[in-house]
């Protein structure tokens, strides 16, 4: 066969394979836009559900899954933080930072269900914080905790070591060079992973199915002992639980579900693009 | 002669390759010292020992002493941020810290815990001038670091050493890569610098080697073959391999 032909077959069958990963995206996208904005109200926003559901807003489960997902940040941040610093800079290869790394790469392949079981013995019956957002929160942090601690690692890493050398070589200690030199290098990165982080569990409906989630709350919480309505678990229930439920109003909240980690998404890769353009090396 | 710093007997191994072999030898305070020789001889491998920078390097072996004023500097009474705020070093490739050329000068002094701003003036001012970077660089002193030219981010970084007050500064090879305009001027900072500093020199070939060195060391695959006074060892070499080495015969 004539070689020339054998390229340009190959190039277009690439092509089209690579079209295959948008087209599901757009389509998803495409159709939940289409069909969930036309519900999208001032009152689909701001008010609490009625009519067992099927009217009115969904405002407790904007709320909780917001609540949720500073929760979990609040808790996720410094450990993952944290601990993607010691392993970037501080730990040496020991039977100690294998366990660690191991434990990492596991707790990432762990089914999110079982996170919602291990919440459910943990933090909503051994430690008795009932179903609340607190139990949630932690369940949800130790979920992705893989992601940020390894993200952090990574951005850490990939800041050149010539820049710890000439912070050691003015008199820095190992902390100083760290803070002042590499941390502000890598913190676009550690942010970017902490989002994806976040984005990743804020739409998971399994682990805070018994940890945090009320089927139908129809007043905000008051305190992180509470328990919450939530996005994705909300969305379950209107779209498997409830007959006789409007389409659009399931539409609807799948739609500001998606807006709400979509655009995560994109703050993440503004963060991104605005300091790699900065970036120095 | 004041020896500032003496080196007794220094063996240094990478895992089980041998960099430095057996090698004393004593600098002369206030002068400018001279490590040459082909590349892998070892002499940034020493450079780094004289501030400890090879500390966080695993897996390596060192034998015999390196003294500073009379002290020795491996012992675990140092304290290691201290010694390399007493000995300086300048690398290879200028690598501004992120952040403004302030910042870059002001970097150490603020770690060691000084807070005066007109002392912190004062510092900026002093070591930019004697790095022969003051006039070029004072307009735009919270400029970005990186904005400045590969010479004077090279100036920049031997200031910022300055700005430590240090007895002594090590230099590897801070004029690779930069035009022969910026190398002068690097140069002419150096001989003035050494009326306060004792400076040790790696320099990029043997002509600047030959310019700049009051006393020179000849260093071969981690041996130090010939050690004495510039004018000497550039013109009359004791050893044959010195001699070719100087007279461009192999390198």
């Amino acid at each position: 066969m004539n070689p020339h032909f054998v390229q340009r077959m190959g190039f277009v069958l690439l092509t089209l394979i690579s079209l295959v990963v948008v087209i599901p995206i757009l389509l998803v996208m495409g159709v939940i836009a289409v069909r969930g904005a036309q519900i999208i109200s001032v009152e689909f926003l701001t008010a609490m559900p009625r009519q067992g559901m099927t009217e009115g807003g969904i405002l407790p489960a904007i709320v909780g899954t917001l609540l949720l997902t500073l929760g979990t940040a609040l808790v996720a941040l410094p450990i993952g933080v944290g601990g993607g610093i010691y392993l970037a800079e501080y730990a040496r290869d020991s039977l100690f930072t294998r366990t660690i790394r191991l434990a990492i790469v596991n707790l990432a392949s762990i089914p999110s269900v079982v996170y919602g079981l291990f919440g459910l013995g943990a933090f909503v019956l051994f430690l008795q914080f009932g179903t609340s957002i607190l139990a949630g929160s932690l369940t949800l942090a130790i979920m992705t905790l893989p992601v940020i601690m390894s993200t952090t690692e990574e951005a850490l890493r990939a800041v050149p070591v010539e820049f710890r050398t000439v912070s050691a070589s003015l008199g820095g200690t190992k902390w100083q060079g760290i803070r002042h030199v590499v941390l502000p290098q890598a913190l676009p990165g550690i942010i970017t992973g902490v989002i994806l982080g976040l984005l990743r569990v804020a739409g998971e409906t399994a682990p805070i199915l018994f940890t945090a989630a009320a089927f139908y709350l129809p007043r905000l919480p008051q305190s992180v002992f509470d328990e919450t309505m939530a996005l994705p678990y909300h969305l379950y229930v209107i779209s498997t639980q409830v007959p006789g439920m409007p389409l659009d109003v399931q539409y609807g909240t799948a739609f500001v579900l998606l807006v709400f980690v979509l655009s995560l998404n994109i703050v993440a890769s503004l963060i991104r693009s605005h300091f790699r353009r900065k970036r120095e090396w | 002669m004041v020896t500032k710093i003496h080196i007794e007997g220094l063996t240094y191994k990478y895992g089980d390759k041998e960099a430095l072999h057996d090698v004393s030898l004593d600098v002369e305070a206030n002068s400018i010292t001279v490590f040459f020789g082909p590349a892998a001889g070892g002499k940034t491998t020493l450079l780094r020992l004289i501030n400890r920078l090879n500390d966080s390097v695993e897996n390596t072996s060192m034998t015999g002493r390196i003294l500073l004023n009379g002290q020795d500097i491996y012992s675990c009474r140092i304290d290691v941020p201290e010694l390399r705020r007493r000995v300086g070093m300048v690398f290879a490739l200028p690598l501004p810290l992120p952040g403004t050329v302030r910042g870059n000068v002001l970097y150490g002094p603020k770690l060691a815990g000084i807070s005066d701003r007109a002392r912190l003036d004062a510092l900026l001012v002093r070591s930019l001038s004697q790095a022969a970077l003051w006039e070029e660089v004072r307009d735009r002193l919270d400029a970005p670091a990186s904005e400045l030219s590969g010479g004077q981010q090279q100036r920049l970084c031997i200031a910022r050493s300055l700005a430590l007050e240090p007895e002594v500064l090590l230099l590897d090879e801070p004029a690779s890569g930069l035009d022969p305009l910026s190398t002068a001027k690097v140069e002419r900072s150096l001989i003035e610098l050494k009326e306060q500093y004792t400076i040790i020199l790696v320099p990029h070939n043997v002509q600047q080697a030959a310019r700049m060195a009051d006393w020179a060391a000849f260093f071969l695959m981690g041996e130090l073959v010939e050690y004495g006074r510039g004018e000497q060892v550039f013109t009359n070499a004791r050893d044959q391999r010195t001699e070719d080495y100087v007279t461009g015969r192999f390198g």
